[in-house]
């Protein structure tokens, strides 16, 4: 046992138990609290597998910029408390005995089938930790080339998409 | 040693749970927290896929890049509605929602 292993247990329990504790808990602050530890296990999830530069945009926009959003706009919209899940015994059973059956359903048919027999381990010793061809280097030169392998239209398209996106927050969030 | 299989349940964990509180929750915003939950789940599949299966590609490394710049977007424009609607209604419960339809 590693200390590879040891890190992704510790970020298995840590990830699993805060989705769990953001959709289970009465409080709206402390919901947007544990996503915020979920998307920072995601981020170590990153940092593990070797794409270090997806683990620092993921800790930059979704930790830093998305739950500041969240919790910014949750404390301007609590005037009155409200009830966070208000609903009859019935709907919870119902929803948490689809989320579970789904659950079951999937993880039962990813260990019956056998998909990823020959797919090669994370932290072999054949496999050097790590160093993988997505360096910085090489995704910047994926993202702006024009050719068959390029991205340049997809991140262009994100660009106009944000532009439109600022546009659209003033204009509906503005006062009338 | 990890195994695919092992961070594919965490993704699916985090699914589920997601797809537990789009359904359960009351407001607005705590769904849009689920969205997020589910979104996040989505992103770590790409990765995962593209690190085990094809080490030598750059696709769902991308992927995760701008599913990640559009969750920012999305999350953006449903809270400056979600602001208007508190103007409203003073409640962003699902509720009111209803008389959003013109």
């Amino acid at each position: 046992m590693n200390s590879q292993n040891i890190m992704f247990v510790i970020l298995a329990v840590f990830i699993v138990l805060s989705s769990l504790a953001t959709v289970l808990t009465k409080s709206i602050v402390r919901a947007a609290t544990y996503l915020l530890f979920v998307l920072l296990g995601t981020a170590g999830l990153y940092f593990l597998m070797g794409y270090t530069f997806l683990g620092a945009v993921q800790v930059m926009v979704y930790a830093g910029g998305i739950i500041v959003l969240y919790v910014f706009s949750i404390l301007l919209t609590s005037g009155r408390q409200e009830q966070l899940s208000r609903n009859t015994v019935g709907k919870v059973l119902a929803s948490a005995a689809l989320s579970v059956v789904g659950l079951g359903v999937f993880l039962l048919m990813l260990f019956k089938q056998n998909l990823f027999e020959q797919v090669a381990v994370l932290g072999a010793p054949s496999e050097p930790v790590g160093e993988t061809t997505n360096s910085i280097a090489s995704i910047g030169r994926v993202l702006l080339a024009s050719g068959e392998q390029g991205y340049l239209l997809p991140f262009e398209a994100v660009s106009l998409l944000l532009l439109a996106c600022i546009v659209a927050g003033l204009l509906i969030a503005r006062k009338h | 040693m990890i195994h695919i299989e092992y961070i594919l349940i965490i993704s699916a964990v985090m699914m589920f749970a997601g797809i537990y509180g789009f359904l359960t929750r009351r407001s607005t915003l705590a769904i849009l927290l689920s969205i997020e939950l589910m979104l996040n789940s989505a992103d770590i599949n790409f990765a995962v896929f593209n690190r085990m299966l094809f080490p030598e590609g750059h696709e769902g490394y991308l992927f995760s890049l701008f599913t990640i710049a559009i969750a920012a977007a999305e999350s953006a424009v449903a809270i400056a509605i979600m602001i208007n609607l508190y103007r409203m209604f003073t409640s962003i419960g699902v509720e009111k929602l209803k008389n959003m339809k013109w």
